[in-house]
């Protein structure tokens, strides 16, 4: 049996998941990593995309939009301010997504535009890969 | 003397006023198992946010070029007082011990020579606070349309305090609510958000983590998260402490109103018997007068 890990997915409102799981892919700020059991403790922020934590009777996909991953060699617990589970994900959520960065893109100031366009396009691309329209 | 008609209408009246306030009282309970689930769902998120925080913060923290919101704008002058209370009055003192801290706190900052501005977030706070602080008052946030406090509202409260921050409003922000000990006890609370203050101890991680992007930018990151995350912890709180209020009053209005009706229909049944006395010595005074 291969290694088993703790997985704890919370967002402010709600716990989300809890289980053990044998590696999760993290859409990381910096690029996309998969911590598996006895990773090196590292920290990093979110950029909107899908999380997924494989277990031993599958993979379970979540739709994060934003917070941070803490992951250490025994766990991963991911702290997302919103996080919906794959297979609950709709347009409106998608539609409200969308316009949510696209707000955030016309008030940015000077110096943040860059990242706030690449934090609407990471969201684009998320509404292509769910098969929802994205614009 | 009030007359028998007069006595037997306050009868009903008190017996309807019960009514009500018993049934004020089983809704509060009611709410109150909820606020409490949603108040304990979101302390994890919360434990562990503030304990990462609170490490990256010890870690980042005393060095050049730390974050405003950590370190402070390196004045006080200028108090923000963001004040929590209910949208709704008949919770007993749940209003207005709130209203009472943050007065005392105001004018405590004033007497010190500090500017003091307030945000009242929930209309009761509001009112109690107008007739004497009113030229303070920088704004209000209305929740009374809001049944369900979500994360929402809190980032949203948070976003207009770090835009006025960010604006230079203001340099030392607190919140007040009041905290959630038990049914029959909730004490009001001030909090200071801006600049973050940790408890001592809280994050005391031996880990050293591996940090994506740079400590600094994860750390600039989490720290406007931060004020909407205990924004949002607040407002549980307060929710469950309003809920927890308000059924506690209504015990009490309800109980007084059966202690009310028993003496009220024991003075009742006195002037029935009174007046029944009354008719039959007229009556036997008639027949002896033949």
């Amino acid at each position: 049996m291969a290694d088993m890990m703790q997985f704890d997915l919370v967002s402010p409102e709600r716990s989300l998941a809890s289980f053990e799981v044998t590696e999760v892919q993290i859409p990381g700020a910096e690029g996309d990593l998969t911590a598996m059991p006895s990773h090196t403790p590292t920290l990093t922020t979110l950029r909107p995309g899908m999380l997924s934590a494989i277990s031993t009777d599958g993979s379970h996909d979540f739709l994060v939009t934003g917070g941070f991953a803490e992951i250490t060699a025994a766990g991963v617990t991911i702290l997302a301010e919103q996080a919906v589970a794959k297979s609950d994900v709709t347009q409106d959520d998608m539609d409200d997504m969308l316009a949510a960065s696209k707000a955030a893109v016309d008030a940015a100031p000077e110096d943040a535009v860059d990242a706030a366009n690449k934090t609407h396009a990471d969201v684009v691309a998320l509404a292509g890969t769910l098969g929802l329209s994205g614009s | 003397m009030p007359s028998l008609k007069d006595l037997k209408n306050r009868i009903e009246s008190v017996k309807s006023t019960r009514k009500i306030t018993k049934a004020m009282q089983m809704v509060a309970a009611a709410k109150l198992r909820r606020a409490q689930d949603a108040a304990e769902a979101s302390r994890p998120y919360t434990e562990r946010f503030n304990a990462v925080l609170g490490g990256l913060a010890a870690s980042v923290g005393n060095a050049e070029g730390a974050p405003k919101l950590l370190s402070g704008t390196g004045s006080d002058k200028v108090h923000m007082m963001v004040v929590m209370t209910a949208e709704r009055g008949l919770c007993g003192g749940f209003n207005s011990s709130i209203a009472k801290l943050a007065k005392a706190r105001a004018l405590e900052l004033e007497a010190a020579g500090h500017t003091v501005k307030i945000l009242t977030v929930g209309k009761k706070g509001r009112e109690a606070l107008k007739r004497d602080l009113e030229d303070k008052f920088v704004g209000h946030v209305d929740l009374s349309d809001v049944k369900r406090v979500g994360y929402d509202n809190a980032a949203a409260i948070g976003k207009d305090l770090l835009a006025r921050f960010d604006a230079g409003e203001f340099d030392v922000a607190t919140i007040f609510f009041s905290r959630f000990q038990s049914v029959i006890s909730q004490t009001p609370t001030a909090q200071q958000v801006i600049p973050a203050a940790f408890e001592e101890g809280e994050g005391a991680e031996d880990t050293a983590f591996d940090y994506e992007p740079s400590e600094q930018a994860i750390l600039a990151d989490l720290l406007p998260r931060g004020v909407s995350t205990q924004i949002f912890a607040a407002l549980l709180e307060n929710g469950a402490s309003e809920q927890g209020a308000r059924m506690s009053a209504m015990d009490n209005a309800t109980r007084n109103a059966g202690e009310m009706i028993d003496k009220l229909t024991i003075q009742f049944n006195r002037s029935r018997q009174a007046v029944i006395t009354n008719e039959l010595i007229e009556i036997i005074s008639g027949a002896e007068a033949l």
